[in-house]
């Protein structure tokens, strides 16, 4: 993984100390909050619903061990012993306090790590597909690019003062797991008929108040183009972008606004200008980087052990099916750990459970760790021989659940039990959703089912890309769920569909049960998953199962 | 006549740990809403609203919220200002084990 230079090292110290003087001047009352404001969430200090909350950038989802370590000491000193892993890729701590950050902050630069950039109408932290350098499907590492793209965005002077955010993702394989088309930009690692490796740009796709799938800008830009090519749009974004109207602001709004081609246009007006002020050091900045991200020395070991176990243990067995991804080399597993026990708050861990992760991953995963934005950890490379001692050592610490991929498995932004702009919780739902289901005993039996919850129109929780979605939302001051079915965030993005209307807080995970009992019920086989029920039946008979019931048993009362 | 004034208290975040906080009548920030001022005047609100705002070395993004007047004191009308009388649901932080 990448490793930072004396310049990387230089700059990030530099910032942590600029950030400790700023804080004494604030607390000094020398800095007004309007003036600190911006300051403080340059740094990815936000204040929050109790407290004041600190994101901390974990590059394209990428650590190791000892950075695990260390985010598990900041959790028990700074914080109350745990952590939140975000759809971004990053961590948030959600109770620092404000004189304490700087010192955060140096900790983190001890392991290369920095908040820069996770807040603020910058270019945010680049997200990349969680099984990046072992999935088999890839064309290559979608990493090294997603490091050029934050070694260029971070601290650009033409980027600081944006009109809104600006979010990039980059993926590699043949499906995306990165959710590409509802970024600013998405960038697929591609390969041309003349066997060149490139890039398909994608623009304008984001979630939030108006969803909207990207559009391909162009199917193949040569590598050495990339950053000027991302600079061109951004700048010509940066121009053209509404600063009027916040939520007219991302780029997908001024793509829908100007039309596709008139962007393109004038993206490569820019670019033609840009292009030949590139001398070809991005190019070979990527090369060392390259160099950073070379394959883990895979191991050979006899898989008896392993198969032994999975013959003998069927709860092993169904671990190892449900969270372990095939990897490229045959031997090896994409171990992926829940971070999503029935009941507990998606994508928190404590410092005890990322210690631990951080041990496996250094005894057993070539010391790679990554973050998903599906909120669990990630250990990508795995022999398959080791995947015993790891579920054992998993299972007493809460982190062995069995259900990547499924019901329980859900996406949930903290919502109002945390955010300021939150208009509901999030949490509590997922907790009640996923109790329920493992009640039922259900879930295996689903089988692939994504829900995303959000707590407000803003979308960090990806409702509108789940194939069940849940936005929480504010109605007359009481919590009230509004739901959409069908949304799809792999290379068949699609936005889903409403079902009607919402539903309080304590009829919801009834609500859900009716989708998934009418699911169940419709489906031609148990090979036919949810999503491609809905996509061949439609709304209809789902929203009868929700609202048809729900009035007989209003009728009954 | 203008419209029927809905009472108010002075809320805000602490800005050395960012928890919730409220105006009390005597110029004090307290922990606990029930303490608060209970302000049922449109031009005190805007008055104490303005004293709050004044106290930068204190306090972050003052604003007036909704009460309504309980048994101890004030009490929150919405469910969000109740939240941050006590804290997240999912976890036993913040002020409904601290205070």
């Amino acid at each position: 993984m990448y490793k930072y230079n004396d310049f990387d090292e230089a700059f990030v110290r530099s910032r942590v100390e600029q950030f400790r003087n700023q804080v004494n001047r604030r607390i000094a009352g020398e800095l007004t909050e309007e003036e600190f404001r911006p300051l403080r969430l340059m740094n990815g200090l936000y204040l929050q619903l109790h407290a004041y909350m600190l994101r901390v950038a974990i590059p394209y989802g990428t650590l190791n061990s000892r950075q695990m370590n260390q985010l598990a000491i900041i959790a028990e000193k700074f914080d109350k012993g745990y952590g939140h892993f975000t759809t971004r890729q990053n961590i948030q701590y959600n109770w620092p306090k404000l004189q304490d950050v700087p010192e955060i902050l140096s900790a983190l630069a001890d392991v290369e790590m920095h908040a820069l950039q996770t807040s603020g109408n910058t270019i945010r932290n680049v997200t990349a597909d969680h099984f990046a350098g072992a999935a088999a499907d890839e064309v290559e590492d979608p990493r090294p690019t997603a490091e050029l793209l934050r070694q260029w965005s971070t601290d650009h002077p033409e980027f600081q003062f944006l009109p809104r955010k600006f979010k990039i993702a980059v993926s590699a394989g043949a499906a995306d797991r990165a959710v590409v088309k509802a970024h600013d930009i998405g960038i697929q690692v591609v390969r041309n008929d003349a066997g060149e490796t490139g890039y398909r740009v994608i623009v304008g796709g984001g979630l939030g108040r108006t969803p909207m799938i990207g559009k391909t800008i162009v199917e193949f830009l040569p590598k050495a183009d990339l950053l000027p090519y991302v600079e061109a749009v951004v700048s010509v974004w940066n121009l053209l972008g509404r600063r009027d109207n916040k939520y007219k602001a991302r780029i997908k709004i001024t793509v829908h606004e100007n039309g596709l081609d008139e962007i393109k246009r004038l993206v490569d007006e820019r670019f033609a200008l840009i292009r030949p002020t590139f001398s070809g050091v991005d190019q070979a900045m990527l090369r060392d980087i390259e160099t950073h991200f070379a394959a883990p020395a895979y191991k050979n070991a006899p898989l008896d052990a392993f198969d032994d176990r999975l013959n003998s243990d069927p709860v092993f067995r169904s671990w190892v099916d449900t969270n372990v991804a095939a990897h490229k080399v045959d031997s090896y597993g994409i171990l992926t750990i829940s971070i999503k026990k029935h009941g507990e708050t998606p994508g928190d861990a404590t410092a005890d459970q990322m210690r631990l992760m951080a041990d496996l991953a250094e005894q057993y995963g070539h010391d790679e760790l990554r973050i998903s934005h599906e909120q669990n950890v990630i250990i990508p490379h795995v022999h398959k021989s080791d995947l015993p001692a790891i579920y054992d050592a998993l299972k007493p610490a809460g982190l062995a659940t069995a259900n990547i991929g499924l019901i329980s498995d859900i996406i949930a932004c903290p919502g109002m039990d945390y955010c300021a702009l939150a208009t509901a919780r999030s949490i509590p739902i997922a907790q009640e959703i996923a109790v329920r289901f493992d009640e039922l005993k259900l879930e295996h039996e689903v089988g692939p089912l994504k829900i995303k919850i959000s707590g407000c129109i803003n979308a960090c929780g990806h409702h509108h890309v789940g194939h069940i979605g849940i936005l929480g939302l504010d109605r007359a001051g009481v919590e009230n769920y509004q739901i959409t079915l069908g949304g799809d965030g792999t290379e068949d993005a699609v936005v889903g569909d409403r079902t009607g209307p919402g539903f309080a807080a304590e009829d919801i995970t009834d609500a859900i049960e009716r989708i998934v009992r009418a699911y169940l019920d419709l489906r031609l086989n148990a090979e036919e998953t949810f999503l491609q029920a809905y996509r061949r039946l439609g709304m209809d008979p789902f929203k009868a199962a929700l609202y048809e019931t729900e009035a007989k048993a209003h009728a009954a009362e | 006549m203008s419209r029927r004034f809905t009472p108010k208290v002075v809320t805000a975040n602490h800005l050395l740990d960012g928890d919730a906080i409220w105006l009390t009548a005597d110029n004090q920030w307290t922990r606990t809403m029930s303490e608060a001022e209970y302000i049922d005047d449109a031009d005190r609100a805007n008055e104490r609203l303005a004293f709050a705002a004044s106290q930068a070395d204190i306090t972050v993004g003052a604003y007036l919220a909704d009460a309504k007047l309980g048994e101890n004191g004030p009490e929150p009308t919405h469910f969000r200002e109740t939240f941050r009388t006590r804290g997240p649901s999912n976890y036993a932080h913040g002020k409904q084990v601290e205070l």
